[in-house]
């Protein structure tokens, strides 16, 4: 029961970093299980040779299952085979939407124990034990598990990527989807909307939030990107991406981007932790917000407690002014 | 068909105040009560009813949770929900995800609906959750973090998500368990004489004998993840805070403090 599964997430050729980045965590802990780490990759037609590159990040063998890309539900059914015809403690994911609903379908489809949000794992006494962020972030518990199999759903960003150089084994692994994960189709995947935006290399990033009211409210946020000049750009919170006011590509957080410029000025932005886990790495952070409670405030170095209305245009004039100086 | 709203009740830190239009005053019934995010499940039901694109009978609204979870339900049905099901038992106290889940899924598999609909959580991690356990127990498709409901034929829905790339159109074959998304739409307000009818509407108290569930699967003690300590986080020190009163100086303020870190 020392060896560790890994979903690993492709799209298009290219495995996802947060995917990576629980294969060098799993890879480290299976040693110290005494054990190997293995991944798993679900797709249409994946290249053996794509699927062995895992190899360079710790995984010692690769199953490579033919099945439906971007679902839930048809990976819970190959972790479930994976996990019956191997010798696995502990199953890994890296995060984001995916993760979490495989992880969650596959804690419950062999009444396994699982952990999310989970920030940092180590072995101890021949077990894991998962460390997960509490109550904002001001307290940490540990969480450690009583079944077979311990499942450990990492926050984004959770793992370094480390490359070992090492190889993996490929095995082609067949699975019997269960009818009801075959319920659900993939019309389209990865649409993306909007203008395409550039934020991941901006030095000045001016991320805008609900707070700003509206559409209309992302001028503010162009008019101080554009007295900073250089290297500076608008970015957003899923919110008010899903409501239209910004384009996906300029999106920070969870499902997003994540950025670590050295100036994040958030505008009306809460700072809940699917943001926050996409700019945590921020250099400088500063919070504009008019609810003094915002839990931005409790991981920013400047936090303004006002109306951004009010304060932004100013702000503006007064950095132009001071680079005019 | 019957629609199946999973609700939750949430302690006061991650209720969301608002006032209330019809007397500009703070909202203070949401402060132990219903969790926002599950509001806007009940919308996506009452739409999908009201639109007539489903042939909705009932929309029951469904929770588990200590006596005070009750008030959930009230706010749930008046919002909508034809009526409600409490299932109530000191044996569920303190069931982790998976547990929650599986006691969830056998309330829901006597209601047996067509669709199930929860709402996103924004501040823990269940809101991914949750509703992928309850569908592999129901043998249900499912979805989370959907954010646009079409129905297709009648028994068929297309549904978008933003994913890990961009975002995703699925069609998913009822019966479904979906969760939703909160810019899926904008919930309703509800009325007075919906607030006071709420307590007239069928609530189902059920035990966890009632619904099947079986004891040794759920509770503190029989859940699979343990609680094994706490301990605190690495300090960061605290940020400067500004309240803005005269702005002149706040950003006066603002530009001196990057000036300093040479951001200017």
């Amino acid at each position: 029961m020392a060896n560790i599964l890994v979903y690993a997430l492709q799209y298009e050729g290219a495995f996802n970093k947060n995917s990576l980045g629980a294969v060098s965590e799993a890879s480290k802990l299976a040693a110290e299980l005494g054990g190997e780490a293995h991944a798993i990759v679900v797709g249409e037609g994946v290249s053996n040779d794509l699927v062995a590159s895992l190899g360079n990040y710790g995984a010692t063998k690769v199953l490579n299952v033919n099945g439906p890309e971007g679902l839930a539900q048809p990976v819970v059914d190959a972790m479930a085979a994976a996990v019956a015809a191997g010798d696995y403690g502990y199953a890994i994911f890296g995060g984001g939407l995916l993760g979490f609903e495989v992880g969650a379908g596959l804690a419950a489809r062999l009444s396994a124990g699982v952990a999310m949000e989970i920030t940092a794992v180590r072995a101890e006494g021949g077990k894991l034990v998962a460390e997960r962020p509490i109550l904002g972030d001001s307290a940490i518990s540990q969480i450690s598990f009583r079944s077979d199999l311990g499942i450990i759903i990492s926050r984004l960003n959770a793992f370094e990527i480390k490359e070992t150089g090492g190889t993996a084994a490929v095995e082609e692994f067949s699975v019997d989807f269960s009818d009801f994960s075959g319920q659900a189709t993939m019309i389209t995947r990865g649409e993306q909307r909007g203008a395409d935006v550039d934020i991941e290399g901006a030095d000045i990033l001016i991320a805008g939030g609900r707070g700003l009211g509206a559409e209309e409210g992302f001028e503010l946020c162009e008019t101080l990107a554009a007295a900073f000049g250089g290297n500076s750009a608008v970015a957003a919170t899923r919110a008010v991406v899903d409501a239209g006011w910004f384009p996906y590509a300029g999106q920070i957080g969870q499902t997003g981007k994540t950025v670590a410029p050295k100036l994040y000025l958030a505008a009306g932005i809460s700072g809940a932790i699917q943001h926050k886990v996409g700019m945590q790495g921020a250099e400088n952070i500063v919070a504009i917000n008019k609810d003094a409670n915002a839990p931005i405030f409790e991981f920013s170095d400047l936090g303004i407690v006002g109306d951004l209305n009010k304060i932004m245009p100013k702000l503006s004039e007064a950095v132009k002014a001071k680079k005019g100086a | 068909m019957k629609i199946c709203v999973l609700v939750k009740e949430v302690p006061d830190a991650a209720v969301q105040k608002k006032i209330d239009p019809s007397t500009g005053r703070m909202d203070r019934s949401g402060e132990k009560n219903l969790n926002p995010y599950d509001t806007h499940a009940i919308e996506a039901a009452m739409q999908l009813k009201e639109s007539g694109a489903m042939a909705v009978d009932e929309v029951v609204a469904v929770t588990m949770g200590p006596d005070s979870a009750e008030r959930a339900l009230h706010k749930a049905v008046s919002l909508g929900a034809d009526r409600s099901v409490h299932l109530t038992d000191g044996a569920l106290a303190g069931s982790d995800v998976a547990a929650t889940g599986y006691a969830l899924s056998k309330v829901l598999e006597k209601e047996a609906p067509d669709l199930v609909l929860l709402g996103q959580q924004s501040d823990d991690g269940e809101c991914y959750t949750i509703g992928a356990v309850v569908a592999d127990h129901l043998k249900f498709p499912s979805l989370t973090q959907v954010i646009k409901i079409d129905v297709e034929g009648g028994t068929k829905l297309r549904a978008e998500r933003q994913a890990e790339y961009g975002y995703d159109t699925v069609e998913i074959n009822l019966p479904a368990v979906i969760s939703v998304g909160d810019a899926i739409n904008e919930p309703r307000y509800p009325s007075l004489k919906a607030i006071m009818g709420a307590k007239k509407k069928p609530l189902e108290k059920l035990s966890a004998a009632d619904s099947g569930i079986d004891a040794s699967k759920v509770g503190g003690d029989n859940s699979a993840a343990q609680w094994t300590g706490s301990s605190e986080p690495p300090k960061k020190e605290a940020g400067r805070i500004i309240e803005d009163e005269d702005t002149a100086e706040t950003v006066e303020a603002i530009v001196a403090w990057l000036d300093e870190r040479k951001l200017i």
